[in-house]
């Protein structure tokens, strides 16, 4: 894996009150910590995405919208799909966060009306 | 509620299962992608004496790893594609230039149709070649390594510009020596368990190997994203691959009778469309 | 290694032990472990929750699942037959728009998976689905 990059699908316009379905993607390669090199054969460190949340934050509504905690039965480039609601315009927040405590972020705008 | 298709694909996963057993012949289905219709089956070209039809590898694939070719955001292959993007308009080298300043993406649009070529020098020209050889001879840039993670993702993103097209590569005039060589291989048995590229993927496709179906191995979709190693495959790896599985000593990734093979296979596949970056087991 | 024919161990009186012992794998204690852990103790009944997943994945490093819930605030998924049982839990905020999410898991053979969602009342419920794991046609 080249780079580690997070990205996210979300739409850029909703209703208030809609309900929207994300999607997100990290390019990660989620090291189990059960696998062995091939070379050293010696344990490659685990070394995965633990955490990914989403957050919506507007001028007068906040709040949590996903929180996942991530075990390494996860496969490389952790994907999720979910919904959530748009109570006015703002945007939505990302987090992931890997072991060793790297936090990689993303936000996207969304318009309300 | 359903969020995703993985739950409408179970049926069709059913009868597909109880189809397969009998015919070779794969169930059609469409693969749009992007509001762009693919093409997954067509008549094969006059040229091949033992198939009446080419299938796209994505006909063989479960309903599930179907699924996830058909949203570019799904297609975990994107994410390389990303990351050439960047690497596009990225200087590197002692000319401290970028793709970008010579070349626009749109500008590639056919070009994975036509590749490998034989060019003015008399050689068969990959799309791998001509990546490196803009890196060394006008970026002053070291070449990527043939079959490695940067030069396939590169590769997916050229080969991107004309998904949808469909694969025409030449195999007369100074690319018929090649094209013939290619054939050669493809209908030689190798290694330990004496097999063919044929003996699978012309013969029995659409079979269960164990638990995996074969396909006709067409390359249209390459670089593809493989569930199993969770990367882009450049085309030479995939060959790599399945000359150990059939215990023989590969040929080298990069070198003259991959080449050979890969002009030959992609000419198996003259009609169907470009696919890259495709999603495979 | 353990010697013992199926004559010699009924003649003991040894069957049930044999069967309690070998006929259950350990993956199905640690499991039943893990789900104890997140909901505090009791295994929750069948039903109430929807667990979307292949019959048979093609490749067992990417098998897409999706998991529902009406109401629940929390869904954890767990694999009994993985080196360790949990696979991720998902947690819905206030401004989630359905107790449902969608990922991909690694899958180490033929197993169960699980999901217990959690509601806002304190009970749990769960759903149970095998996804059969196929191995590579040239084994490689």
């Amino acid at each position: 894996m080249a780079k580690i990059k997070p990205r996210v699908k979300v739409p850029k316009k909703a209703e208030a009150g809609e309900v929207i379905t994300i999607k997100a993607l990290i390019s990660h390669p989620m090291e189990s910590g059960r696998r062995k090199d091939k070379k050293t054969g010696k344990l490659i460190p685990r070394k995965i995405i633990n955490r990914f949340t989403c957050d919506f934050v507007g001028a007068s509504q906040s709040g949590n919208v996903i929180d996942v905690q991530l075990e390494p039965a996860i496969s490389t480039n952790p994907y999720f799909q979910f919904e959530a609601k748009v109570p006015e315009s703002g945007e939505f927040r990302f987090k992931w966060v890997e072991d060793g405590g790297a936090v990689y972020e993303l936000a996207k705008k969304i318009a309300v009306g | 509620m359903k969020l995703t298709r993985i739950g409408a694909g179970f049926a069709a996963a059913i009868i597909g299962l109880a189809g397969m057993a009998s015919a070779g012949e794969p169930e059609i289905k469409k693969l749009v992608i992007d509001g762009v219709e693919m093409t997954v089956a067509a008549p094969a070209p006059p040229y091949l004496e033992n198939l009446d039809m080419i299938y796209s590898g994505w006909l063989f694939r479960s309903p599930e790893t179907q699924a996830l070719e058909l949203d570019d955001f799904d297609n975990p292959g994107m994410v390389f594609v990303e990351q050439a993007q960047d690497m596009f308009s990225t200087p590197e080298g002692t000319a401290g230039k970028a793709c970008s300043d010579c070349h626009q993406l749109e500008d590639f649009k056919g070009l994975r149709t036509v590749l490998p070529r034989v060019e003015d020098d008399g050689k068969l020209w990959t799309m791998e070649d001509y990546i490196n050889k803009c890196r060394t001879d006008r970026m002053g840039a070291k070449a990527w390594k043939y079959g490695g993670t940067e030069l396939t993702s590169m590769v997916a993103l050229i080969g991107l510009q004309s998904r949808g097209m469909p694969i025409n590569v030449k195999i007369d005039g100074p690319a018929k020596p090649y094209w013939e060589k290619g054939k050669e291989i493809f209908y030689t048995r190798v290694g330990q368990l004496d097999m063919a590229c044929a003996n699978c993927h012309e013969d029995n496709y659409g079979k269960m190997i164990r638990a995996d179906r074969l396909s006709q191995g067409q390359i249209n979709g390459f670089p593809t994203y493989r569930l199993k190693n969770g990367k882009l495959n450049s085309v030479h790896a995939r060959f790599k691959g399945c000359m150990k599985n059939i215990r023989a000593q590969p040929y080298k990734v990069g070198g003259d009778e991959f080449k050979a093979l890969e002009l030959y296979i992609a000419s198996r596949g003259n009609g169907l469309s470009v696919e890259t970056p495709s999603v495979r087991n | 290694m353990l010697q013992l024919t199926r004559r010699e161990a009924l003649g003991a009186g040894a069957g049930a032990f044999a069967i309690t012992a070998f006929g259950l794998p350990a993956m199905a204690a640690a499991v039943e472990d893990a789900i104890k852990k997140f909901t505090g103790g009791a295994m929750p009944a069948e039903g109430g929750v929807d667990l979307t997943a292949p019959e048979i994945a093609e490749n067992g490093n990417t098998v897409p699942i999706e998991v529902a819930a009406d109401g629940a605030v929390a869904i954890a998924v767990f694999a009994d037959g993985n080196p360790a049982p949990e696979v991720c839990t998902f947690n819905f905020g206030p401004l989630a728009g359905s107790s449902a999410a969608a990922t991909r898991i690694r899958l180490a053979k033929t197993q169960n998976v699980i999901a217990v969602a959690k509601f806002a009342d304190g009970s749990f419920k769960m759903a149970k689905a095998v996804v059969k794991v196929t191995i590579g046609g040239c084994g490689g």
